[in-house]
């Protein structure tokens, strides 16, 4: 184990930071902003940038310090951008369902209805 | 490891904590069962990332596979919880 050179770990360490940042911005807007849909929104930001400097961050840190290409955290990536839509869809299908069933006001009409069948 | 990365790492899962209690209130307080639903898939992505972080720290592949197992995990969990919602039953 080798010590990595000051540029790379420069580079670590922005990245890392500027993951928390993001991570906390998409915590302040899930716990503050007023209607769950749009409280769906701010967690993208976590889901995406906050991950994906985590993971260059890893790759970048393995890379250096073994001299060799390491590319496995890519497989976090490519497993987060699969899940994670799925799961936000579902959750999306959930609300809009018990609103309906529970007939809220501001509840969005159905899509087929508004085609005009 | 120098002061800059081990104090980068610091204030990152400094940050992560802040986050995990500001999604624990939304997990507390949520007004319906989706929002309690969507608050533990973003802890278990809280978790995901802490394991990313302490694997540079300790410089160890270990904690990416716990990593992964996590990821994996919070979507299982998260789709289970989300069908039962939707529909009273996992497995139909």
């Amino acid at each position: 184990m080798n010590q990595l050179p000051l540029w790379v770990e420069a580079m670590v360490a922005t990245l890392l930071v500027s993951s928390g940042v993001f991570v906390v911005i998409s915590a302040v807007g899930f716990l503050r902003l007023p209607d769950f849909f749009q409280r769906m929104h701010p967690p993208a930001l976590a889901y995406t940038f906050g991950s994906w400097s985590v993971t260059l961050a890893a790759i970048l840190t393995f890379s250096i310090a073994e001299s060799r290409a390491l590319l496995h955290p890519w497989l976090i990536i490519i497993l987060l951008s699969i899940t994670v839509p799925v799961t936000t869809l579902l959750l999306a299908r959930v609300a809009l369902f018990r609103r309906r069933t529970a007939g809220e006001a501001d509840t969005p009409p159905p899509l087929t209805k508004a085609r005009g069948a | 490891m120098s002061v800059l990365l081990s104090s980068a790492i610091s204030v990152t899962l400094g940050c992560y904590a802040l986050a995990s209690v500001l999604v624990l209130l939304r997990l507390i307080r949520g007004p319906r069962a989706q929002d309690r639903v969507f608050a533990l898939d973003l802890l278990y992505l809280h978790a995901m990332l802490v394991m990313l972080v302490l694997g540079i720290r300790h410089r160890s592949d270990v904690y990416f596979e716990a990593a992964l197992l996590i990821a994996l995990f919070s979507f299982v969990s998260s789709s289970a919880m989300a069908k039962f919602i939707l529909r009273g039953e996992v497995i139909e």
